[in-house]
């Protein structure tokens, strides 16, 4: 590889249509920092309302199209077209959304450039991936622009009021799908005021739903948990229970939000063309998996139909697009977040580690070779019901033993102190005895002490402990001088330690308050 | 009624004011009371003991000695306890307990002079009486010496004068039952042919012993250390006691000693340490092997993300450790609770119980502070409450608050009762760097979908949050629900 910086180029989007750019100036200036050389194509963040003028000023520089696409990274949101493709140089870097295993055309005419592709929509489900998931970051904001739709579409407030003009009730809603889009919209309807329950085949993550302040409406059905972190295709048992429900909740709610997705295969449909004649007249439904077949019968991708019954489906594929500007600073700054992962050095040269199970996923195609499908990787932040129950393993709790066993100590203990005690002269007996009184009050009067007061009560104990003062005063002036100097010097330690001891003990009480 | 029935009658009223005094100490409405009697205690056992030494015969030079010495004592004790930073509380207490030690290391010597000169009261012991004194010199000297150097290198560690981490002699186990086995040899040896050598040896002995005892504990287990020392110093003056068939003594030192040794056995227990290997010394464990295990990124948040997190918060539950003492960051803190509570939120604490350097140690610097102390809850209080939380701080914790304690069966904590506190929606951890705690184990927490690092001096941050919160316009009314993800 050559010393000098790449460049990394971000492109305009071809697409009709697409609203966002790959790179933001914010995230420019990142870029920058890790030592690449970025070009931005003229006019790419025109349309989420980022000029020219503000990439120049991030450290960017702006060009035109061909000498962006030959860069040796070129960043983008979408699939590269046919002439796209052709126009990436030898040995080039493309990360853009590939979706390589709904686009296995596509997969192989790429594989036919030397040149190494990274598909965004393949980062793995893993805690440390998170950073760089474009899906979870477009559905998380396409989640909050589906219920601006609805609400846009819908002819009613959605948080209820009592006014001198009569009462408005809430809206409610249902958010058929939990997931990151889902819990969005959950988040957004109820800021909005709206009723909102929500639906989801995984019963785990009702407490996401309930923390969002939703409504859970579990399926009653035996359902295994998810061990990918996605949802998966339900029971037949399941389908029936759930139609069922969305049959009820249907002729109830005024607005569905719908984002079941499951990966590699078409979309469920949760809302049949019944459920939707039985909806009220201004209902609105938001269908978030149209490009996948939808979620609902009679959505139609990229539009809003409304059906005889005056029901709107809004089957908007670009939902996330409709915010560009914010869509296209989390696409950007995940990206960032990659290229951090593939420049170690900060130094502008991007090595690819396959070693590393995140790039070893994302990666489709490396120097003119398929790589695609990867190796499974296995979720870590799923399967949470696991490691509560082999935590106490290595540990096993002691036998519990047996009273005779643990009689045997308690005899010998007693036997030895009664031996001590009987064979000791009698001067000793009486300073025995409130040796082993006392030891037995210290263990009571501490008993129940709060927890707050441990520090108060260890300087008391260590002022009281300077006690043996006595012992050092009562050795005091007898003739011998050593031990009159021994003894001067016990009192003087001995009194720092009562008088400190106390002191101390007082300024702390003292702070002591109750509200 | 004799001066020393009279003396024997206020140490028996001394000795239950002692009692009375641990008795208060152990809830908020009567410690106050508590620690007066301790003092009252502290002034009769005093008084008591001068009128018997000056009864006893005191010459002028010691009257003399013993009035310069005690108000020396005293003006240099007061000084210490009225400047001392709360946070500097813990390496007070160490050194205070080395005191002890030494007192008790002195008075032993001195018993087996005074008796060798033949000047002290019991100077007329004979045989089996005589034996038994030796051995008790030899006993309190012991444990004496051992409180003495054990207390200086804990001051010395927890005010990081030396380098906390725990010191691994080869074979020191063996170390310290070969010191034990070797100071009931000379103790025996002692008792039968009593001379000056044999008693340095023993000192010296001791005196090592103690220093290699605390010297192998790691500075995370200090406050068990300094709890255990706390005990110990009891014993010495128990010791001291027997030795001067004094009974104030024997009371006093048994009550602190096994005091002490309960409020150890509580603190090891929430630490899932063994009693036994704390009394053993250099249960600091070696950190294990250190894992490569990649825990990926962390994330970090900015003091004004931070405010915003909090101004839309429900419930707050701040988590403080060692990091808040050094940070000295307890005043913003209680200004940030002040803060949050005007506005609605609920702001609770959450201590560990070994959250510091000294059990209790937490409750000090918040108390300090001003923050009212039914906000300030013990672990177990609040542990369950952690799923139903917005935003939990934690501020310069670190070993308390791992989840590998709970979840890792291989981690070197593992076992160790912890705050819960990746439960809550949001963690914010307030840290310095990246670096592991005390224990040396690294801490997935920093690195959960909820957690977020705020990174720099925690006093600053807190301050900083402070300013964004006054600033931010945000109202309490306009309540958006925590980001998800």
């Amino acid at each position: 590889m050559s010393e000098t910086p790449q460049t990394l180029g971000v492109v305009a989007e071809s697409s009709p249509g697409e609203t966002r750019v790959a790179a933001t100036p914010a995230t420019v200036a990142r870029l920058a920092e890790l030592g690449y050389d970025v070009v931005v194509e003229s006019g790419a963040g025109a349309k989420a309302s980022f000029a020219d003028a503000a990439y120049v000023a991030a450290g960017a520089r702006v060009a035109e199209g061909p000498q962006v696409w030959s860069s040796d990274v070129v960043l983008k949101v979408n699939p590269p077209s046919a002439p796209e493709i052709a126009a990436l140089a030898h040995g080039a870097t493309l990360v853009s959304l590939i979706s390589p295993a709904a686009n296995p055309a596509l997969v192989e005419s790429l594989a036919h450039r030397p040149i190494t592709v990274l598909a965004m929509d393949a980062v793995p489900r893993i805690s440390r991936a998170q950073s760089m998931d474009v899906l979870s970051s477009m559905a998380n904001i396409a989640g909050y622009r589906a219920v601006i739709e609805a609400a846009h579409a819908f002819g009613r407030l959605f948080g209820g009021q009592v006014t001198a003009a009569g009462k408005m009730p809430p809206a409610k809603v249902l958010v058929a799908g939990a997931g990151v889009a889902g819990l969005a919209a959950i988040a957004a309807a109820n800021s909005l005021g709206a009723v909102v329950r929500a639906t989801d085949p995984r019963p785990e993550v009702a407490e996401q739903v309930r923390s969002l302040r939703g409504e859970f409406l579990p399926v009653e059905v035996e359902q295994e948990a998810s061990s990918d972190g996605y949802a998966k295709a339900t029971s037949e048992d399941y389908d029936r229970a759930a139609a069922a429900l969305y049959a009820a909740q249907a002729a109830d709610v005024d607005i569905v939000i719908t984002t079941a997705l499951i990966p590699g295969r078409p979309a469920p449909t949760l809302l049949t063309a019944e459920h939707v004649a039985s909806m009220k007249p201004g209902s609105v439904v938001v269908d978030m998996a149209t490009t996948q077949g939808g979620n609902v019968e009679g959505s139609v991708a990229g539009r809003s139909v409304v059906t005889e019954n005056g029901v709107t489906i809004i089957g908007y594929t670009d939902l996330a697009g409709r915010l560009p500007a914010q869509a296209s600073q989390l696409f950007g700054t995940n990206l960032v977040n990659l290229l951090k992962l593939l420049t170690p050095e900060k130094n502008g040269q991007l090595v690819l580690d396959f070693s590393d199970v995140v790039q070893r996923t994302m990666t489709v195609v490396r120097d003119g070779e398929k790589t695609w499908p990867p190796p499974p990787v296995s979720v870590t932040a799923a399967p949470k019901a696991a490691p509560a129950a082999p935590a106490r393993t290595p540990d096993p709790a002691p036998a519990p033993k047996s009273p005779a066993r643990r009689l045997v100590p308690a005899v010998l203990a007693a036997l030895a102190l009664f031996a001590i005690i009987a064979f000791a002269p009698a001067a000793l007996t009486a300073h025995f005895t409130v040796f082993v009184l006392a030891i037995v009050i210290g263990y009571y009067v501490i008993g129940n002490v709060h927890h707050a007061l441990h520090t108060p009560l260890m300087s008391v104990t260590n002022a009281i402990s300077g006690i043996i003062v006595v012992g050092a005063l009562l050795q005091v002036g007898h003739e011998d001088t050593s031990v009159t100097v021994l003894a001067a010097i016990a009192i003087l330690l001995a009194s720092i330690n009562i008088f400190g001891g106390f002191a101390v003990t007082r300024r702390m009480l003292a702070m002591f308050s109750r509200s | 009624m004799t001066v020393t029935s009279a003396a024997q009658a206020a140490y028996l009223l001394a000795a239950l004011l002692f009692i009375l005094s641990l008795a208060g100490l152990s809830k908020h409405e009567t410690s106050r009371a508590g620690a007066t009697s301790g003092v009252v205690g502290m002034v009769i056992a005093l008084a008591a003991t001068i009128v018997l030494a000056v009864d006893g015969g005191v010459n002028v030079v010691g009257g003399v000695l013993l009035v310069v010495a005690m108000v020396l004592g005293a003006g240099v004790g007061l000084w210490r306890a009225r400047v001392v930073e709360m946070t500097g509380m813990p390496e007070l207490i160490a050194l205070l307990h080395s005191f002890v030690g030494a007192a008790a290391v002195l008075v032993g010597w001195n018993g087996y002079l005074d008796q060798r000169s033949g000047s002290d009261t019991a100077g007329d012991l004979h045989g089996s009486l005589l034996q038994i004194h030796h051995a008790e010199v030899a006993i309190g000297v012991f444990i004496g010496a051992v409180t003495f150097t054990g207390s200086i290198v804990a001051f010395l560690k927890l005010s990081a004068r030396i380098n906390s981490s725990p010191l691994m002699l080869p074979g020191k186990n063996f170390l310290n039952i070969g010191a034990l086995v070797v100071f009931v040899a000379l103790t025996v040896w002692f008792v039968a042919a009593p001379n000056l050598g044999l008693l340095i040896a023993l000192t010296v002995l001791a005196l090592a012993l103690g220093w290699h005892l605390v010297a192998s504990i790691g500075g995370g287990d200090m406050p068990v250390v300094v709890s255990m020392l706390n005990s110990y110093s009891g014993w010495a003056a128990a010791a001291s006691g027997f030795l001067l068939s004094n009974d104030l003594l024997i009371v006093t030192g048994a009550l602190v000693g096994s005091s002490g040794a309960y409020l150890s056995y509580i603190m090891c227990q929430a630490m899932n340490r063994s009693f036994i290997s704390v009394i053993a010394g250099g249960f600091g464990i070696a950190a294990g092997p250190a894992t490569d295990t990649d825990y990926g990124d962390h994330r970090e948040i900015t003091a004004e993300g931070t405010a915003e997190l909090l101004a839309t918060a429900r419930s707050v539950i701040i988590t403080p450790g060692y990091g808040m003492a050094v940070a000295q960051a307890q005043y913003p803190v209680a200004e940030l609770t002040r803060t949050l509570r005007e506005r609605g939120v609920q702001v609770r604490f959450g201590i560990h119980p070994v959250a510091g350097r000294l059990p209790g140690h937490m409750n000090v610097l918040l108390a300090e502070a001003k923050v009212p102390y039914d906000i300030v809850l013990e672990m177990d209080e609040i542990n369950d409450d952690f799923p139903e939380t917005s935003v939990v701080l934690v501020i310069g914790a670190n070993d308390t608050v791992n989840p590998s304690a709970a979840e890792d069966p291989g981690s070197p904590i593992a076992g160790m009762p912890v705050l819960h506190v990746w439960e809550a929606e949001n963690v914010i951890v307030f840290k310095r760097s990246m670096a592991a705690g005390y224990a040396g184990v690294q801490n997935p927490l920093f690195f959960r979908e909820n957690t977020q690092m705020l990174f720099g001096d925690a006093k600053a941050r807190v301050e900083d949050i402070l300013r964004s919160l006054t600033a931010t316009t945000l109202a309490t009314a306009q309540r958006e629900p925590a980001p998800v993800r």
